[in-house]
């Protein structure tokens, strides 16, 4: 325990929701416009109360909705100044529009995210549907299992975001109640250096810089428009760079590692993986290991980055294993769940990049499964089932789902 | 067409929408009929896009066809029925 006193960090218990806060407090942006929406709320209540305080000089804006937040927040950013807010669900749909105005105008807002189920029928549990629903919207996902990650990945997205060949604004989301409620034990780095870390905002286009005239948000028309969007493609892109340099850096002061993913028991010798998101993998590596201890080799791969997708790092994990399962806490109607799709790509990539390479004869086999819509528990036994499907060749082309009462 | 574009399409001048002439978007422009004209200047308070304009110095008002997207608001407005829509 002594040791973290001598680096000056300290040991806290927290939810998940109040180390997102504690993130932002050490951060301290400029401006945070907010709306309360369950889960999310005690996030923006937590760093409400700092301001209340005077622990942080942030600007509160108390606005009437959440379409309203994330224009307050465009306007901070493009102003110059750091902008960052707080949502769930039906808000960060509300927020759609401006989403993707955020991305477009590049700005680097960062958002931290509690998951909850869209309506309807209206439930207030965890589900990714709302952030998968805006996968598509310009922002950069990062997922959260633990408060501890919801903690540094909210300090490290300020960075990511903010650096000039990216420019983009950034989700930390964490599994609302699940996360978001559950006290755990946090380790924070002291507010210097973190201040240190994420340094001064400085966006190179500031409205409020009189000597220069701007104009921002302005209309472009087909001749201009698609070199736009590329560019803005092209700064997604580089987000797969600058994320490893940012994770290095804050490696070498928090000494945790924030990789795009994580890998659980996985190695040469496993049989059968489970890819995840958030909070269900730690159902799923706790099975895991006790599958190990009994003598299955079987794993857990965690997707943490989800845009810019991992691809490359992906695939050099699960490039070994025959039998893999993919979890998804959300539904694509009318197509195959998002996780599930992004990790049959990575496998066909391969194929396409090398069409006579070794992997392309390979039989690797992949299910579908879909889990906990609207909080419905992930139990061990669910997931001991998907790996008893896995070792026994269990797999079907149909999605698979899991703890349901009605088949 | 080499376009140089900065993040996010910002343009590094101020006021420049006024080089973007909307007026090509209609099909029909406002035209004012001057001796029907009351002179309430309700049309240059309704007009979206601000193209009506009070003569310097005098109470008549004229319409930039640059600006107007044939929207027809000052037509429908007009107290005195002076505004028709010309093509």
């Amino acid at each position: 325990m002594l040791n973290y006193f001598e680096n000056n960090n300290n040991m806290l218990a927290l939810t998940g929701a109040e180390a997102a806060a504690e993130a932002m407090k050490q951060i301290e942006p400029g401006v945070v416009p907010i709306y309360p929406i369950t889960p999310q709320t005690p996030i923006i209540e937590k760093f409400a109360a700092y301001v209340a305080k005077g622990k942080v000089n942030s600007e509160l804006i108390t606005a009437e909705s959440e379409h309203s937040v994330m224009s307050a927040a465009i306007g901070a950013a493009a102003a110059g100044s750091r902008a960052m807010t707080a949502t769930s669900s039906v808000g960060l749909a509300l927020m759609y529009e401006m989403l993707n105005i955020a991305s477009g105008m590049r700005l680097p807002i960062v958002m931290n995210v509690a998951n909850r189920a869209l309506s309807a029928p209206i439930n207030i549990h965890c589900d990714h549907s709302d952030t998968m629903g805006v996968r598509e919207s310009g922002w950069i996902q990062i997922y959260c299992e633990t408060a501890q990650e919801a903690y540094d990945n909210t300090i490290l997205a300020v960075k990511l975001a903010e650096h000039k060949k990216v420019l983009l604004p950034v989700i930390v989301t964490q599994d609302g109640f699940i996360t978001s409620h559950l006290m755990e034990k946090v380790e924070t780095v002291a507010d210097d250096k973190v201040r240190k870390f994420v340094g001064n905002y400085h966006y190179p286009y500031s409205l409020f810089d009189s000597s220069k005239k701007l104009t921002f948000g302005s209309l472009m028309l087909p001749n201009y428009f698609f070199e736009a969007k590329v560019a803005q493609f092209q700064a997604m892109e580089n987000a797969r760079k600058i994320y490893k340099q940012v994770a290095a850096d804050w490696e070498t002061i928090a000494g945790r590692k924030c990789s795009e993913i994580e890998n659980y028991l996985v190695d040469n010798k496993t049989e059968a993986v489970i890819i995840t998101m958030s909070a269900g993998a730690g159902t799923a590596k706790e099975l895991a290991k006790e599958l190990n201890d009994r003598g299955y080799k079987v794993g857990v791969v965690k997707i943490k980055l989800f845009r810019p997708f991992p691809y490359e790092e992906l695939r050099a994990t699960i490039k070994n294993i025959d039998n893999i399962a993919v979890l998804d806490r959300t539904l694509s109607f009318g197509s195959i769940p998002p996780l599930y799709s992004e990790v049959v790509q990575t496998l066909s990539m391969e194929t396409r990049r090398h069409p006579t390479s070794k992997e392309q004869n390979r039989k690797q086999k992949i299910q579908s499964y879909v889990f906990g819509l609207g909080g419905r528990d992930l139990r061990e036994k669910d997931v001991e089932g998907v790996y008893a499907d896995l070792l026994s060749n269990k797999f079907s082309s149909e999605t698979k789902f899991l703890n349901l009462n009605i088949q | 067409m080499k376009a140089n574009i900065l993040p996010g399409g910002v343009i590094m001048e101020g006021g420049n929408s006024i080089a973007n002439k909307t007026g090509g978007w209609s099909a029909r422009n406002a035209e004012i009929d001057q001796k029907k004209c009351i002179k309430c200047h309700q049309c240059v308070l309704y007009c979206p896009e601000g193209c009506i304009e009070i003569e310097k110095g005098g109470k008549n008002v004229k319409v930039n066809a640059d600006f107007c997207k044939g929207c027809m608001v000052c037509a429908v407005e007009c107290p005195a029925k002076a505004i028709t829509m010309k093509s």
